[in-house]
């Protein structure tokens, strides 16, 4: 297999936290260790809950932020220092899409103005053909040259994450970092999205990291998964696999809490306690205080990630291979 | 038996824009009813309406009857008898409905003087037993802490405690868990359907997610556009959708198991309420809709027993769903 097109390799991110305005400052640890490959053309599905780094991680990996330690490599090769002529070109080459495309957009600016921005920033194309582009960008999210001479305002939410998604797409990027790009939409517009993302994907070879809280849209798009909870991965896996046969507790338990249609809440995994807080994390294995299989060894040693088989992943001391598997 | 509630014909208009088109919809004693569907579809807007939390401005008709009482346009004192005591109501963001410089004790104290015939350490009891109820630790000690003291999980369970105060018959739930993680979204569901068991109490949840309401609830009424599409036990709704927007709804939702299919979107955006089309609402986006559907709106007529669905192509939509070709 040729190398991957992204390469993270135990990045880390910690912030100093002062609690109150003469208090002591703690140290929050956000992503811890975290490593991650993509191959060229596929999909890595970054899941967790609020807290759990995915978002950080996901802004590291596109250089918005310094990781304290570990490296970014694209297409081989390690990202340029921030600001440089050189990291210009790699960061045309990669685009973040958020959650919230109204925040993305500039209300008073018509939104064909907006998807031209990045061509003039990083002066792609003959100025008189930039015009033809963006008619061609809105034509690629399925909006026509009546959408783009519009306002933000003017538009519904999957109207506004298409546009997002547009500009996104201006500087011919190799590399889509997702930030919850449909969790503000309503089912049927997030399934139009979803759909377009795919589409676009075959058929630019895109290579994207998306983040999202929702296990569904997750599987639907992935290729591999990556679970995370308080700042590490605790499991990995391809994504039809993992969510049909979760290993790790927290995995299941997130399976288990996602509601199905059909079917009533019978043997479903309530996790007692509260939502991890990133700035007091427990001792050992971050989410033994939850966990419902949790034993002594558990509280004092941070379990590893390691493959249990085929390509799955585990950080957990009571899943170490084929034979827990066959007793789960 | 004589419903608990029964809304019948309710209709909204904000500044002239009729955003809600005529609901009808009852509830028994004791039954959980999931209302779907997506933003501006009228969910909350029909059980604000009822409770005449609207603002002055929002012109409401129609009929509502709380055990055959009249509550729609009844006067205010009357209302405060029923809205916390009879019916209670919890929302979304459970940070903003508490008053974050007052102490857990004193709001849930004030819910309970108000609604109930305790006084002095009587109403103290009373406000620890509910924290108690909900699954706070350490209730006796928590009372005194702030709203910025718990996290968001735990400001919902309180708010539970305060809508249970005036022990309701009814709890209308709107988008309880939506602000919330998975892992906690799960313990708040159970929290109600427990709470709900123990207590005899009817509940209205009200989500946009179809999973949520599935689980939770006997019966789901979908709404579109301000009226409710398709009424059907929880279910035979999502085995056998009928009418076709509540067939796109559950085609858009991706599958966690099973093979992966391509998402079956439904085209199309919801309709601006001030531009609304002739006839059925939904007639531009469905695949289905003839020259009729576009004539006149049809009305939520039975298909079979507890079953309500408005739409003239029902039985074309159920063969399509089936895969028999109309004859």
């Amino acid at each position: 297999m040729s190398a991957p097109f992204v390469q993270v390799s135990a990045i880390s991110r910690s912030y100093a936290m002062r609690s109150g305005m003469f208090g002591r400052s703690t140290v929050v640890h956000a992503v811890d260790g975290v490593s991650l490959s993509i191959p060229k053309g596929e999909t890595l599905g970054l899941v967790g809950e609020s807290g759990s780094g995915k978002s950080t991680t996901g802004r590291i990996v596109l250089g918005f932020e310094p990781s304290d330690s570990g490296e970014v490599r694209f297409d081989g090769k390690p990202m340029a220092p921030l600001g440089t002529a050189a990291w210009r070109a790699q960061r045309a080459r990669m685009q973040m899409i958020f959650q919230d495309p109204l925040g993305a957009l500039d209300r008073r600016l018509p939104v064909a103005a907006q998807i031209r921005e990045p061509l003039d920033i990083h002066d792609l194309g003959m100025p008189a053909e930039r015009e033809d582009r963006v008619r061609e960008l809105l034509r690629a999210v399925e909006l026509t040259p009546a959408h783009g001479a519009r306002y933000p305002g003017a538009l519904s939410g999957g109207q506004r994450q298409r546009i997002v998604l547009a500009r996104a797409l201006a500087t011919k990027p190799d590399f889509l970092v997702c930030d919850e790009p449909v969790s503000a939409l309503d089912v049927s517009i997030q399934a139009q999205v979803v759909n377009l993302l795919a589409d676009l994907q075959a058929e630019l070879s895109l290579t994207l990291l998306f983040i999202s809280h929702d296990l569904r849209v997750v599987r639907q798009i992935s290729n591999v998964v990556a679970v995370m909870y308080l700042g590490r991965i605790v499991e990995i896996g391809s994504a039809d696999d993992l969510f049909a046969r979760p290993e790790h507790p927290y995995t299941q338990a997130l399976v288990s809490a996602s509601p199905a249609p059909g079917r009533r809440s019978a043997g479903r995994i309530v996790l007692a306690g509260d939502p991890p807080n990133p700035a007091a994390r427990p001792q050992g294995c971050t989410f033994h205080p939850r966990c419902p299989r949790a034993i002594a060894r558990c509280a004092s040693e941070v379990p590893a990630l390691s493959s249990i088989g085929g390509n799955r992943q585990v950080a957990c001391h009571l899943v170490t291979g084929a034979e827990t598997r066959d007793a789960a | 038996m004589a419903p608990l509630v029964s809304i019948r014909n309710l209709r909204v208009t904000f500044n002239g824009v009729q955003v809600l088109r005529g609901v009808d919809v009852s509830l028994q004693k004791g039954e959980a009813l999931g209302l779907v569907g997506e933003s501006g579809s009228g969910k909350s807007v029909t059980w604000l309406a009822a409770l005449g939390l609207l603002p002055r401005h929002a012109k409401v008709s129609g009929s509502v009857l709380l055990d055959d009482r009249e509550i729609l346009g009844a006067p205010a004192a009357d209302l405060d008898h029923v809205r916390g005591g009879r019916v209670a109501m919890i929302f979304q963001d459970p940070a903003s409905a508490l008053n974050p410089v007052l102490t857990i004790r004193r709001q849930l104290c004030e819910a309970l003087a108000l609604h109930r015939d305790l006084s002095g350490d009587a109403v103290k009891a009373e406000a620890r037993r509910l924290l108690d109820l909900v699954g706070i630790p350490d209730a006796g000690r928590r009372l005194s802490a702030y709203p910025h003291e718990f996290s968001g999980g735990q400001v919902q369970r309180i708010m539970i405690a305060m809508a249970l105060a005036g022990n309701p018959d009814l709890l209308v739930a709107d988008e309880p868990t939506t602000a919330l993680d998975a892992t906690i979204q799960a313990q708040i569901l159970e929290l109600l359907s427990s709470v709900r068991r123990e207590m005899g109490m009817a509940m209205v949840l009200i989500s946009h997610d179809l999973g949520v309401v599935a689980e939770n609830c006997d019966r789901v009424a979908v709404m579109y556009a301000g009226r409710i599409v398709e009424e059907a036990p929880s279910n035979q709704l999502f085995a056998d959708p009928v009418h076709p927007y509540a067939q796109g709804l559950i085609g858009a939702l991706p599958p966690l198991d099973g093979a992966r299919r391509r998402l079956t979107a439904i085209p199309g955006t919801v309709p601006d309420p001030a531009r609304m089309p002739e006839g059925c609402a939904f007639a531009p986006r469905c695949t289905l809709a003839s020259e009729a559907c576009g004539l006149v709106a049809p009305s939520l007529a039975p298909i079979a027993h507890d079953r309500n669905v408005a739409c003239i192509r029902a039985e074309a939509s159920r063969r399509a769903l089936l895969g028999i070709a109309a004859e």
